[in-house]
C-alpha cells in the first residue's frame, strides 16, 4: 500500500470518526423521546389486545355471553372454561362461570371472532398484576364483569318520571 | 486569627489540606462523573438515564455506594492473596499521586515541582502492574488472558504517548506543569495546541494533541479501546474475581485516571488555568477555566465512548505501531529540525 | 464503495482475503492438538443472538473447531402442527421467529390458501406486502442494533429502536400486537385498514430515508466498523449453496436469489424493487445488503400506499376448513432468508404435517466450516452479520 492510499485511508477514517460524532452530538440536544411510565402512560390504541372480557348489554348491565361454548372450542391453546345455566324466565342460557386462563392465553382473537353474540372484546388492561397466581390461572371474567356492569348501572341516569296528567302506561306482558 | 493564618502557612498543614482536597476532589469526581457518564449516554441516546433516586437522579451515587458496600467482600479461595489485596491499592494510588503536580490555579498547586512531567509519565505505567496483579491474582484464565492484552495495549500506547510529550517538552523548554501553563498567557491562540502553528515551532500540534487524546483513551482503557473491561464475548475482564467495594475501587480508579489525563491535556495543550480571552484571569476565574477545560475534554471522552463501537485487538495494536508511532515520530523530528533552525527554545 | 479492495476467492478457503492481518487467520493445519482448549460459549450469552450454545476448540484466540448445539428453545411447533385444526396454528406461525412474524404467517396462509384454492381480495394482499416489508424493516432494525450491540457500539440500537417504534405502533393500531401479530387469515386479513394506518405508513416511508441516512453516518463509513467488518468473515457463494444458506448470507456473497423474484407469490411481480447484491463475501458486503433491502422495502411501501384498491379483505372460507390430500408448499422471503412451509394434508380437519423450513438453520450450519482459523472476536463479528434468531432455528 502506497503512502499516498495510507495517508487517505488515517485521515479519511479519522473523518467519519468525526462525522459519527456529530450525529451523536445532535442527538444529545434533541428532547428524550421516552416515556416516564408511571408519572406517565400512553394512549392505548383502539384495537389494543389486553385479555378478553365479556361485554354487558347496556340494557341490563349482564354479560351478553349464553355459554355456546365456541369460543371454548375455537380456543388453540384450551385456556377457557365456560358453564353456564338457564336464569328464570329467560330464553336463553346466561354464562355463570368464564374462567380464562390468562397464563396460556396467546392473545391470537380466535374467541372473539368464533363469538355469534358478539359478546367477547379485548380489554385494554395491560398492567395486571398479582400476588395469586390463581388470578391468571383462573381468571374470572364474569366478576370482572359484574363489577364493570354494577359501576355501569350505578352511572346510569335515573329514566324522567312520567308526568300526572299522562296516564301510566300498560304494563309489557313478559 | 492571626496564629490561625500563620498555622496554615505552614508547609506540612498546608500540604494535608490540599491532600484533603485532592482526596475530596477525587472523591466527588469518581462518584458523579459515574452518574454523569449514565446522564451523557443517555441523553445521547433520547433518554434521560438516572432520574428516580433524587431530583434529576443527584443521589444516584450514593444508591450506588450503599450497593457497593452491601456487598460481600470475599477474597476466593487459592487467589494470591497479597497480590489480590494490592491491586486495588496501586490501581488508586497514582493518581491521586499525579494529582499533586497539576496545577489548578496559579497558586492552587499542591506542589510546584519542577519536575511535575516527569513524575506524572512515571506513575502513569503503575496501573499497568496493577491490572497485571489483579488479573494474575485472580487465578482464572480469562483474567489472565485479559490482563495480558491490557499490558499490551498499555505499552503500545505509551509510546506515542511519551514521543508527544517530548515535543511538547521541546517547545516548553520545561517539565514544571505550572510553567508550562504560565506560559501559554494570553488568548486562545496561545494556548500550545495552536501556538505551535503560528510560532512555527510544530505545525502539526493539533494533530499531536489529538493523538495525546487518543494515546490517553488508550492507556486509560476507554472505549473504543476497552478490550480489558468490556470482553462481552467471553470474559469479564481482569476484575471479574473483585466483588463490592474492591471492584468499585477500581471503577472509582479508572475515572480518576480519565480525570488525571484530562487535566494533563488541558494542561499541556490547552493552557490550564488560562482564560481565552485575556481577561476574566486571577485567583478565582483560574481554577474556573481550568475546570471548564477538564470537564469539556472529560465530556469528549465520554461522547467517544457511546459513540464507537469497539476495535478489535489486532486493530488496536495495528493502530498504535503502525500509525500513531510514524505520525508521532515525524512530529518529533519536525519540531526539533524548525527549532533548531529557528533557534527557538 | 467500502470493502471493493477485498477479493475473496470462491472455493470457500479462509485464507488470502486482502486487507486483513494474515496473522488473524491461522491454518488450522498448523495446530498441534494438545495444546487447544475447549471453550464453551454457553447457552447464556452477553450478546443478543438467544439461547445457542457453541463449543469452540480454540488454540489461544484461534478457533480450530467451532460446533454448534441447537435444541435449547425447541418448543415443537411442527409436533403442535398435528394437533391442531388448521385455524388454531395460526399463533404459532408468529412465534417462530418472532421478529419476522408476518412471513411466516403468510407462508403458512399461503399453503392452506394454495390447497383450498381460496381466493384472497387484492386489498387484503396489499395490505400483506404493506404489513410485511414493515416487518421486514423492524427486523432489520434489531439486527442493526444488535449487531453494534456486540461489537461494542450501544447508541444505535437506542436509535433504531427508536424508527422501530413507529412501526410497531402502526401495526398496534391497525391489528393490536406488536410483535406476535396473528393478522392474517385464511382468504384474507383479520382487521381492515383505516386511513390512520395507511396514513401513517406514508409518513413513516417520508421520516425513514433521513434516518437511514443518519445509520450509514454514525455507523457503515466509520473507519472502526469498517475495519471490523471489511474483509471479515468471509463466505463464497460455493459454500452458501453447500449448505442451503439464503437471504442476506447469499445475497452478500453475489448470488441475486430472493424468493420474491426466484418463486414470486402473492402480488410481488407487480412491484418494481431491485434485489440488492454484492460480490465481496465478507461481513461488510452482508451488512451492507440489509442495509440496502431496508430502502427497497420502503420503495414496496410506497407503490402498495400508492396501489391499494377499496374492496373487502376476506374472501370466502368455510366454516370448518378441510383441505383435499396432497402436498402444498408455499415460499416466503422472510428477513433471515427463504422459508418454506410443507404442509401434507389426508382430508381431515387437522394437518397431517407441518414442515417448517427455516432460513436460520441453514445459515447456521455453515459457521462450522466458515470460521474455523479464524480469530474469536472476528467469527462473532461474523455470527452477528449471519443474522441468526435461534427460535427460527429450533423451532
Amino acid at each position: 500500500m502506497s503512502i499516498k492510499t495510507a495517508a487517505q485511508d488515517v485521515f479519511g477514517g479519522f473523518y467519519s470518526l468525526l462525522v459519527g460524532m456529530r450525529v451523536t452530538l445532535t442527538q444529545f440536544f434533541k428532547p428524550i423521546i421516552t416515556v416516564q411510565y408511571p408519572h406517565a402512560t400512553l394512549q392505548l390504541p383502539a384495537r389494543f389486545r389486553g385479555h378478553i372480557e365479556l361485554i354487558l348489554d347496556p340494557e341490563t348491565g349482564l354479560p351478553r355471553c349464553t355459554a355456546c361454548k365456541l369460543c371454548e372450542r375455537a380456543c388453540p391453546s384450551q385456556s377457557i372454561v365456560v358453564e353456564g345455566a338457564k336464569r328464570e324466565g329467560a330464553k336463553t342460557k346466561s354464562v355463570t362461570d368464564y374462567r380464562l386462563n390468562f397464563t396460556t392465553c396467546s392473545l391470537c382473537g380466535s374467541c372473539v371472532e368464533a363469538c355469534n353474540f358478539d359478546a367477547l372484546q379485548f380489554s385494554k388492561a395491560y398492567n395486571v398484576v398479582s400476588y395469586d397466581r390463581n388470578q391468571f390461572a383462573k381468571m374470572d371474567l364474569v366478576a370482572q364483569a359484574a363489577e364493570k356492569g354494577r359501576q355501569m348501572m350505578a352511572a346510569r341516569p335515573a329514566p324522567a318520571a312520567p308526568t300526572p296528567a299522562e296516564p301510566a302506561p300498560k304494563a309489557a306482558q313478559p | 486569627m492571626n496564629s490561625l493564618l500563620s498555622l496554615l502557612s505552614l508547609e506540612p498543614v498546608r500540604l494535608l489540606l490540599y491532600l484533603v482536597g485532592i482526596c475530596a476532589f477525587v472523591g466527588f469526581n469518581a462518584a458523579y462523573l459515574v452518574l454523569a457518564e449514565r446522564k451523557i449516554a443517555g441523553r445521547m441516546q433520547r433518554r434521560p438515564g438516572p432520574n428516580e433516586a433524587g431530583l434529576g437522579g443527584w443521589m444516584q451515587p450514593f444508591a450506588d455506594v450503599g450497593k457497593l458496600f452491601a456487598k460481600q467482600i470475599m477474597i476466593p479461595p487459592g487467589v494470591d492473596v497479597l497480590l489480590y489485596c494490592l491491586a486495588p491499592l496501586m490501581v488508586m494510588a497514582p493518581p491521586l499521586i499525579c494529582l499533586v503536580a497539576v496545577p489548578f490555579g496559579d497558586t492552587l498547586v499542591a506542589r510546584d515541582l519542577n519536575l511535575g512531567l516527569l513524575l506524572v509519565f512515571s506513575l502513569g505505567s503503575v496501573n499497568v502492574m496493577a491490572l497485571l496483579f489483579a488479573g494474575w491474582a485472580s487465578r482464572n484464565k480469562y483474567s489472565i488472558i485479559s490482563a495480558a492484552r491490557v499490558v499490551s495495549q498499555n505499552v503500545a500506547y505509551e509510546i506515542p504517548m511519551l514521543l508527544v510529550v517530548l515535543t511538547i517538552l521541546m517547545t516548553t523548554g520545561t517539565m514544571n506543569l505550572n510553567e508550562i501553563v504560565r506560559q501559554q498567557a494570553g488568548w486562545f491562540w496561545h494556548w500550545n495546541v495552536f501556538r505551535g502553528v503560528w510560532t512555527l515551532a510544530n505545525p502539526l500540534m493539533p494533530v499531536t494533541f489529538v493523538i495525546f487524546f487518543i494515546c490517553m483513551l488508550a492507556e486509560t482503557n476507554r472505549a473504543p479501546f476497552d478490550m480489558a473491561e468490556a470482553e462481552s464475548e467471553l470474559v469479564a475482564g481482569a476484575f471479574t474475581e473483585y466483588g463490592g467495594m474492591g471492584f468499585g475501587v477500581f471503577f472509582m480508579a479508572e475515572y480518576t485516571n480519565i480525570v488525571v489525563g484530562c487535566s494533563l491535556a488541558a494542561v499541556l495543550f490547552l493552557g490550564g488555568w488560562q482564560s481565552p480571552i485575556g481577561v476574566l484571569s486571577g485567583p478565582v476565574w483560574g481554577p474556573l477555566w481550568f475546570l471548564a477545560k477538564l470537564y469539556a475534554l472529560i465530556f469528549t471522552v465520554m461522547w467517544v465512548r457511546w459513540t464507537f463501537p469497539r476495535t478489535q485487538f489486532y486493530g488496536l495494536l495495528n493502530l498504535s505501531w503502525k500509525i500513531l508511532i510514524p505520525i508521532s515520530l515525524f512530529t518529533l523530528l519536525l519540531s526539533g529540525a524548525l527549532l533548531t533552525l529557528t533557534h527557538l527554545r | 464503495m467500502p470493502g471493493a479492495e477485498c477479493q475473496v476467492p470462491n472455493d470457500g478457503s479462509v485464507t488470502g482475503a486482502a486487507g486483513v492481518p494474515q496473522s488473524t487467520i491461522r491454518d488450522p493445519q498448523s495446530t498441534i492438538p494438545q495444546e487447544t482448549f475447549v471453550l464453551n460459549l454457553g447457552p447464556q450469552h452477553p450478546a443478543a443472538h438467544g439461547v445457542l450454545r457453541v463449543l469452540m476448540t480454540m488454540d489461544g484466540e484461534w478457533i480450530t473447531r467451532a460446533e454448534p448445539v441447537i435444541g435449547y428453545i425447541h418448543r415443537m411447533h411442527e409436533k403442535m402442527g398435528e394437533n391442531r385444526t388448521w385455524a388454531k396454528f395460526l399463533p404459532n406461525t408468529s412465534r417462530i421467529d418472532y421478529l419476522s412474524a408476518m412471513h411466516y404467517t403468510h407462508a403458512f396462509v399461503g399453503a392452506v390458501e394454495r390447497g383450498a384454492k381460496i381466493e384472497v381480495p387484492p386489498r387484503a394482499e396489499y395490505l400483506r406486502v404493506i404489513t410485511s416489508e414493515l416487518n421486514r424493516i423492524a427486523s432489520h432494525m434489531v439486527w442493526w442494533g444488535a449487531l453494534l450491540s456486540d461489537l461494542g457500539g450501544l447508541t444505535p440500537f437506542l436509535y433504531a429502536f427508536d424508527d422501530r417504534e413507529l412501526i410497531l405502533d402502526l401495526l398496534e393500531g391497525l391489528c393490536g400486537a406488536r410483535l406476535t401479530y396473528c393478522y392474517y387469515r385464511f382468504g384474507g386479513v383479520c382487521n381492515d385498514a383505516d386511513d390512520d394506518f395507511l396514513r401513517g405508513c406514508r409518513q413513516f416511508v417520508r421520516h425513514m430515508p433521513a434516518r437511514l441516512k443518519l445509520y450509514h453516518d454514525l455507523v457503515t463509513g466509520n473507519i472502526i466498523l469498517r475495519k471490523r467488518l471489511e474483509g471479515i468473515g468471509p463466505i463464497s457463494a460455493e459454500m452458501c449453496r453447500k449448505y442451503g444458506a439464503t437471504g442476506p448470507v447469499i445475497r452478500g456473497a453475489g448470488v441475486a436469489y430472493d424468493v420474491r423474484r426466484v418463486e414470486p407469490y402473492s402480488i410481488y411481480p407487480q412491484f418494481d424493487f431491485e434485489i440488492p447484491t454484492f460480490p465481496q463475501g465478507d461481513s461488510m458486503a452482508r451488512y451492507l445488503v440489509r442495509m440496502a433491502e431496508m430502502e427497497q422495502s420502503l420503495r414496496i411501501i410506497d407503490q402498495a400506499l400508492d396501489k391499494i384498491p377499496a374492496g373487502p379483505v376476506m374472501g370466502k372460507v368455510p366454516r370448518v376448513l378441510r383441505l383435499p390430500p396432497g402436498d402444498y408448499c408455499y415460499a416466503v422471503e422472510a428477513a433471515r432468508g427463504r422459508f418454506l412451509v410443507r404442509i401434507v394434508s389426508d382430508g381431515k380437519d387437522v394437518p397431517y404435517r407441518v414442515r417448517l423450513r427455516t432460513p436460520s438453520f441453514s445459515n447456521l450450519s455453515l459457521f462450522e466450516e466458515a470460521s474455523r482459523g479464524m480469530i474469536l472476536p472476528d467469527a462473532l463479528a461474523m455470527m452477528g452479520t449471519l443474522d441468526l434468531v435461534i427460535p427460527d432455528i429450533d423451532r
